[in-house]
């Protein structure tokens, strides 16, 4: 907001807020000190803006020479200027001129503002286009400067400067009004609503305004703020309320000419315009972070360096496997916030093993996946529990250590590899980066291993590719890339989170084969996070299931896929459709196939966990026992462990419905 | 590259049309009033029609402005009405000052700005303290800071001279000094929201799957800071130093008023008073063709930091 111009900056991350009464949004923002302060001294102006003459002590234009330049006094209590007029009276009968400027140049901002901005949004198409270069060609204006010419052609008429300005700020909003009314355009109920047979005009009025009001308090409190600004600097130029007419901006101006005989002067009419922008930008600051709580966390904890930790209480003695999760349990808010993602969560991988940990959406396999390197995203922390590699616990690392097993020893491949990369560098600088990081090569020796880590991972003209920019390669190339990249530091354990589930369905079947070949030449082991049974069936030696943030059932991938022991891997084996084929006979053609069963029903959130068993709610086999206290895991035979008291009843039913089928 | 910079001139003409033609219909919306404007209060009405038909105000809009654009193909925008000077010496003369204070005004702010930004969104949190520091920074008038500044370092301590201008060529420290304060004034808003902007969006990178991909992969934590997260947050950043200049020529104009500084905002704000079209109409194409140099310097960055606007 310095210096007049006249867009609102920096607020532009959409806010779209979540569908509320405009109650809820002002008792939010009254629950915050800030919002209230703001609120509290825009009333107190304004109200002192409406009733000057009855406030002030003294008229603002009424001379007395006999008291120049007083200082404050009880008399006039911020004393008085070079003619002998009362400050404060000045000060009070000044704020009428800036609110209605202010009020003026709002009016304009809005009336064309909001209407265009969501006609592009929701029209679109031409509309939208003709919008976007009306925005342009009007943001590339001197602002100020045309003020001043609209000034000299209507002889100094404030209001005509704020209708201006009212149009010269407009094509900001337009430009976040539309921006905020595609994305909830693009939302289900909007389609619901024209199925429906709502008019444009009522799906808009009831649907769409709603739901962009609080960006519209934003943007309008910012704008606000800036009129203000532009309201007191022209009167500062002269260009306001004209002699011997008090004006916030005017009485800066007065004050200028006696500063040096009484600088003072400047301060009451500079701090009133100060606070009352403050107050309107922190008002819009608190209705925005009031809809967007998303604000306060960051990665960044991440970036820093951090001490080494000391060990948690629980601290089991390390096994002696390669890989050991003691207890993961990680949680996300605080105080009466505060959620469990994953509960103790307890497993292990041998060396050139590879474990898949399976589940649906929701379970806690990525994070528990993330936990493991100590990369959670933001919001989200260990509580507690360790990660032992070859005895070493990982969690308690300090960033110099970690450094020494990050890449080098745990490499990492993500979800969405079009996201995996930086699009600001080539394919060839960031693998490059990580081969000298790992190896210490100079830059021809690491250009000669980055072309071999990328005919590893089956890239045809490696040249080509490390040349290529992250958006020119497809979605397969470039999670090859992000493969390629996770195994620069040549590491033994490769922690691989869903890593085909963004693909499409053949480039999957070529991923899992790369992995499976990369398994094989490398001897690495694995930790692949999947929902897809398939994927675990085609590579993985071991399985952990989870649900709702615990293993419910963990143990060899042939003992699972025949004998599941947990009503939820049962369910989940029943329900994949690339198993209920083959159950069904297969080729079997013109046969009836049975319709795939799903699982009725949700993961619980984290906080309507009851104290029970957390998938009684689904379980056909729940008894009032199952809800009651918690379920131990127990193992049933070597490496097979199972979170249920029914695991008998399941596996005969599970082995009678597999004969009779 | 060659597409951006073609973008930016084909959009370039409408604006400069769209800007002149502006002036022009708002003087016609208002018939006479110039000549009026100029003559003073006490002009006869013969006086008024025989200046208006000297400055040819009596033809339509589109005339005058016609006419003014071939002077203008000629290279002159005419000459002031006031003292007849052509209207391009005038801001010529003045534009090196205005510049001069712009360019380091945003020298000064985004390289601060900048840096308290990107080291405020590494820190992590940024309490409501921050904030409200930051609004207060922002909330000030630059022509009161400016004022309060004086009043401090010029009057009571007298540490630096307090208004007026003197070339670089005269004498390099006291032009130095002569700018310390209106770049100060100037800078101290346009900083705070550089610096909020590269707060924000430097924490929005930092919250990206790459930045995890690579801290996953043993990358530097220096690197991932300085090459990976500042490089993607560049553009927003520059975006947004871009708005601030323009905010900066307008912020010109009160802080050359301030300091008495010979600079166009100073002419705008005489020309105006005396009701100077020619100069007025020149500044406005002087200061509309500044912001477009500006807009096209930020595609041509923005091209730079970004291979998906450089590359296809």
């Amino acid at each position: 907001m310095s210096d007049l111009q006249l867009e609102p900056l920096g607020q532009e991350s959409a806010l779209v807020a979540p569908a509320g009464s405009r109650a809820r949004l002002l008792r939010r923002v009254l629950r915050d000190p800030i919002g209230v302060a703001s609120l509290v001294w825009l009333a107190v102006v304004l109200l002192a803006a409406i009733f000057a003459s009855l406030l002030a002590p003294y008229s603002p234009t009424e001379n007395d020479l006999t008291r120049v330049s007083t200082g404050p006094t009880w008399s006039h209590l911020l004393g008085t200027d070079a003619l002998g007029r009362d400050l404060l009276s000045r000060l009070l009968y000044g704020a009428w001129p800036s609110f209605s400027g202010v009020f003026v140049a709002i009016a304009v901002f809005v009336a064309i503002g909001v209407p265009l901005g969501v006609a592009a949004g929701y029209l679109g198409r031409w509309v939208d286009a003709l919008a976007g270069r009306f925005t342009e060609v009007f943001l590339s204006l001197p602002g100020f400067i045309l003020l001043l010419v609209v000034l000299t052609v209507f002889g100094n008429n404030q209001n005509a400067a704020m209708i201006a300005l009212g149009f010269l700020g407009a094509p900001s909003l337009v430009r976040i009004t539309r921006a905020v009314t595609v994305s909830v355009r693009e939302e289900q109920f909007i389609a619901a609503a024209r199925v429906f047979g709502l008019s444009d005009l009522m799906i808009i009025a009831r649907h769409v305004l709603p739901r962009i009001r609080s960006t519209l308090i934003v943007q309008t409190a910012l704008f606000s703020g800036v009129a203000l600004f532009v309201q007191s600097g022209l009167a500062f130029l002269g260009f306001g309320p004209q002699p011997p007419d008090p004006s916030w901006g005017g009485m800066v101006g007065e004050a200028s000419e006696r500063l040096t005989s009484e600088p003072w002067q400047i301060l009451p009419p500079g701090l009133v315009i100060a606070l009352t922008v403050i107050a309107l930008g922190l008002f819009g600051n608190v209705v925005r972070d009031v809809v967007s709580d998303t604000w306060s966390h960051s990665q960044a904890m991440l970036l820093r360096r951090t001490r080494r930790r000391s060990p948690p209480e629980s601290g089991a003695a390390a096994g002696d496997a390669f890989l050991e999760v003691h207890d993961l349990t990680v949680v996300t808010g605080e105080g009466e916030e505060r959620r469990r993602l994953t509960r103790s969560v307890t497993f292990e991988i041998g060396r050139g093993e590879t474990v898949g940990v399976v589940g649906e959406s929701g379970c806690g396999k990525t994070l528990t996946s993330l936990g493991l390197i100590g990369v959670l995203p933001p919001g989200v922390e260990l509580d507690s529990g360790s990660v032992y590699l070859e005895g070493e616990d990982v969690t308690a690392m300090s960033s110099d250590e970690l450094d020494r097993v990050r890449g080098k020893r745990i490499g990492y491949v993500s979800q969405e590899p079009t996201l995996a990369l930086d699009p600001a560098y080539t394919v060839g600088n960031q693998l490059s980066e990580a081969v000298r990081r790992h190896h210490g090569l100079d830059r021809r020796q690491a250009r000669a291993r980055v072309l071999e880590l990328l005919q590893m991972v089956r890239l045809p003209e490696p040249e080509v590719v490390a040349r290529r920019y992250p958006h020119q390669l497809s979605g397969g190339m470039a999670q090859r890339v992000c493969i390629a990249l996770a195994l620069a530091g040549g590491p033994e354990l490769l922690v691989a989170d869903e890593p085909t589930t963004a693909l499409d369905v053949t480039t999957q079947a070529e991923i899992l084969a790369l992995l499976r070949e990369l398994k094989g030449e490398t001897g690495m082991a694995t930790l692949l996070v999947t929902h897809d049974w398939g994927v675990v069936a085609e590579l993985c030696d071991r399985a952990v299931v989870m649900y709702a943030g615990e293993i419910v059932e963990t143990g060899p991938v042939g003992e699972l896929f025949a004998r599941p022991k947990h009503p939820y891997t049962a369910a989940l084996l029943r329900s994949n459709p690339h198993l209920a084929v083959e159950r069904n006979g297969g080729a079997q053609r013109g046969r009836p196939v049975k319709p795939l069963p799903t699982i009725a029903g949700e993961v619980p959130r984290p906080e309507a966990l009851g104290k029970g068993c957390a998938f009684a709610s689904r379980c056909a086999y729940a008894t009032p026992a199952c809800r009651e206290a918690p379920i131990a895991l127990v193992s049933l035979a070597p490496g097979h462990e199972v979170r249920c008291t029914h695991s008998e009843k399941v596996e005969a039913d599970v082995l009678e419905g597999a004969s009779a089928g | 590259m060659a597409r951006v910079i073609l973008r930016r001139v084909f959009i370039a003409v409408p604006v400069l049309f769209l800007v002149t033609g502006l002036a022009f219909v708002l003087v016609s919306l208002v018939p006479g009033n110039a000549a009026n404007a100029i003559l003073g209060q006490l002009a006869t009405p013969e006086q008024s029609k025989e200046l208006t038909r000297l400055l040819g105000l009596d033809d339509p809009a589109y005339v005058q402005y016609w006419n003014w654009l071939k002077t203008l193909a000629h290279g002159s925008l005419g000459q002031s009405v006031i003292d007849g000077d052509e209207v391009t010496d005038i801001l010529n003369s003045r534009l090196p000052v205005t510049l001069t204070l712009v360019i380091a005004t945003t020298l000064v702010s985004g390289l601060i700005g900048v840096a308290m930004g990107f080291y405020s969104a590494l820190r992590g949190r940024s309490g409501r303290i921050a904030d409200v520091v930051t609004y207060a920074a922002i909330a000030l008038p630059s022509f009161w800071i400016g004022l309060t500044m004086v009043a401090l370092f010029a009057v009571q301590w007298r540490l630096l001279p307090a208004n007026g201008y003197v070339t670089f060529g005269v004498s390099p420290s006291d032009w130095a000094q002569s700018l310390v304060m209106p770049v100060a004034a100037l800078s101290i808003g346009a900083m705070t929201g550089i610096a909020v902007q590269t707060r924000d969006s430097t924490k929005d990178v930092l919250a990206r799957d790459f930045v995890r991909v690579q801290l996953a992969n043993g990358f530097s934590r220096r690197s991932i800071a300085w090459k990976h997260v500042l490089r993607n947050a560049g553009s927003a950043i520059l975006t947004v130093i871009g708005i601030h200049f323009v905010g900066m020529l307008s912020g010109a104009v009160l802080i050359e008023t301030v300091f008495a500084l010979p600079g166009m905002g100073q002419e705008v704000v005489t020309a105006t008073s005396n009701h100077d079209l020619p100069v007025i109409q020149g500044a406005v194409l002087y200061f509309t063709v500044l912001v477009l140099i500006v807009n096209l310097l930020v595609d041509i960055a923005y091209a730079w930091l970004d291979p998906r606007v450089r590359v296809r």
